[in-house]
């Protein structure tokens, strides 16, 4: 049964995909060409890590048994727009985190390309900063590294600190960032990942420790960068979030595209295929 | 219509995601960061010993201790300090020297693999870690340096025209170790196994270049060819420098009046600096910059993958 709703579901994405490239008005930022991306995992495997096992590995120049590969993405196609925000939505281990970190150029894919717009910024919840740096100072740094001047960095910091809200209960920013929680930490890395303006922005999971309030503001934020031409990605399993920020949402399953269209029918068909 | 992905990208002039930029824009990128490599490092220095009750004074202790440990065995134990003039000024001129490229290395080792939440995070140019990380030993060497001026006048060397070269010699080193990081860098972005090696490799380097005796006296009666060899020694050749501008006395030929000392002691043939020093500190600084970079460059797409 699922796998006939499934095939429904690619038909109709086709159809979505179709429409999408009549439209001759929109540029592309992100071209997705039948990418598949495999794993080379180390360690995978039990008892191989011995030393008399190395040793002897290294005599007969075998490859190591316990690298195991792992087919994560399996040939996903799709294309974005200037000015639109992507939801990515499926269940754990769907390949929706290698796909953005794909995209990002951090993973090489196996097979077929992608072609993205300028240099996209991968935004993960694990992606920390200068742990051991206080918060004024990993904004600091951050913009730096993202290529602003000083005097740039100089006229953006209060903006940032005050997007963050981590200063709301009291004097954090002059903190090491390893004394934050991880939704103050999450909270600083996006607000200042958010203070360019960037071609291509991907979000991992990034918003989903922040509170409510916060929530709004970067839902705020992101609408603001797709104005300024900017393509969003969005990863996450708050439904809401993504129907919040997303007009078009994209369902992975198992590495492979279930359904490609506008948010509210995909998430309604994910939320139906969950349910049962 | 009827564009494939391929041929709708390049007419919108998208580039394939994560590919290594070209050499010279790669310059340019690098350069753009500067702010971002002298903020890093600053920083980097400050935080460093954060969680000692000492703080920032370890940069010069931990230098000092070493030196105090080589002058009981090799200068008192072993000797060394018979054949040479100003013995403790002249290991304490090397530990420093030597130090430097050695916290270069290993900086340089680990600076990818222990950065990679902001080098994934962020997108900039990688070469940004490695050579800030060269920064970071070149400031702690310039408040080592402070120490030393103290130790060589303590020593009764008085400030001499000799003490215009360390800038050069400084220089020199500096873009040697830049280069150094870059290539370890890369290989233990990839290599764990490296990092277990390191340790023996940089103490091999240690002994065999001198830092606490003089090499020239240890193969004096070497082949010919060995001699060239150990003499090619960068580690040696920067050492040699800044002990000949810190204390140029030491190589003169009359500080070693009769071939005795003030005690009467009979001291061996008198250092000398090797022939065309200068230009062999400045090949090696030239040619591991470069080459360094551009093996750095060659795998700029590969070190967010950790």
């Amino acid at each position: 049964m699922a796998d006939i709703a499934m095939s429904n579901f690619r038909e109709a994405s086709q159809d979505a995909a179709a429409t999408a490239a009549s439209q001759p008005a929109r540029t592309p930022t992100v071209v997705v060409d039948d990418v598949h991306i495999v794993y080379k995992v180390h360690g995978a495997g039990s008892g191989k890590g011995s030393a008399t096992s190395a040793l002897s590995r290294l005599v007969s120049k075998k490859r190591s048994p316990s690298i195991r590969e792992v087919h994560a993405v399996r040939g996903l196609s799709f294309t974005a727009y200037k000015g639109e925000a992507v939801g990515l939505i499926g269940s754990n281990g769907s390949g929706k985190s290698t796909m953005l970190a794909a995209i990002a150029g951090l993973l090489p894919p196996e097979k077929g390309a992608i072609y993205t717009n300028g240099q996209p910024s991968l935004l993960g919840v694990n992606a920390a900063l200068m742990n051991d740096l206080t918060g004024d100072r990993n904004v600091i740094l951050g913009c730096l590294a993202m290529g602003m001047t000083p005097k740039e960095v100089e006229s953006r910091y209060q903006e940032i600190v005050d997007f963050s809200g981590i200063n709301e209960k009291g004097d954090f920013i002059s903190l090491p960032m390893r004394t934050y929680s991880s939704g103050m930490a999450a909270r600083l890395r996006f607000s200042i990942a958010a203070a360019k303006t960037h071609d291509v922005l991907l979000i991992d999971e990034a918003l989903a420790t922040g509170d409510q309030k916060f929530q709004k503001r970067s839902e705020a934020r992101i609408r603001e960068l797709r104005k300024e031409a900017g393509t969003v990605f969005l990863v996450s399993h708050n439904n809401n979030a993504i129907r919040d920020t997303c007009e078009r949402t994209i369902w992975i399953e198992k590495g492979e595209l279930v359904m490609d269209g506008h948010t509210d029918e995909v998430v309604r068909e994910y939320e139906k295929h969950n349910r049962a | 219509m009827g564009l494939t992905p391929k041929q709708l990208a390049a007419k919108y002039g998208l580039g394939v995601s994560g590919k290594r930029p070209s050499l010279p824009t790669y310059v340019r990128q690098l350069w753009a960061r500067r702010h971002f490599i002298l903020a890093f490092a600053t920083a980097r220095l400050v935080a460093q010993y954060t969680t000692a009750k000492l703080g920032q004074l370890w940069q010069v202790l931990t230098p000092l201790l070493n030196c105090s440990v080589f002058f009981l065995v090799f200068g008192v134990m072993l000797k060394s300090r018979d054949s040479i003039p100003v013995y403790l000024a002249w290991l304490c001129v090397g530990v420093f020297v030597f130090q430097f490229s050695q916290s270069a290395v290993q900086a340089g080792t680990r600076s990818i693999a222990d950065n990679l939440g902001l080098i994934r995070a962020l997108h900039f140019p990688r070469a940004c870690m490695p050579v800030a990380f060269t920064v970071i030993q070149l400031q702690q060497l310039l408040i080592s340096m402070v120490v030393l001026v103290g130790i060589v006048l303590a020593n009764g060397q008085m400030p001499h025209m000799t003490w215009f070269l360390i800038i050069p010699a400084l220089l020199l080193q500096c873009l040697f170790n830049t280069g150094l990081a870059m290539v370890m860098a890369r290989v233990g972005s990839k290599a764990s196994d490296i990092s277990q090696l390191m340790p023996f490799i940089l103490r091999t380097w240690m002994y065999v270049s001198g830092v606490m005796y003089s090499i020239q006296g240890a193969i004096a009666t070497w082949p010919p060819l060995a001699k060239t060899v150990m003499a090619l020694n960068p580690a040696t050749i920067y050492m040699d420098l800044m002990r000949y501008a810190f204390m140029p006395d030491s190589f003169s030929k009359h500080y070693y009046h009769g071939g005795k000392d003030a005690s009467g002691h009979a001291l061996p043939q008198h250092l000398t600096l090797p022939h065309h020093i200068w230009f062999t500190a400045s090949a090696w600084a030239v040619v591991v910059f470069v080459a360094g970079f551009v093996f750095f460059w060659k795998a700029e797409e590969e070190y967010g993958r950790g």
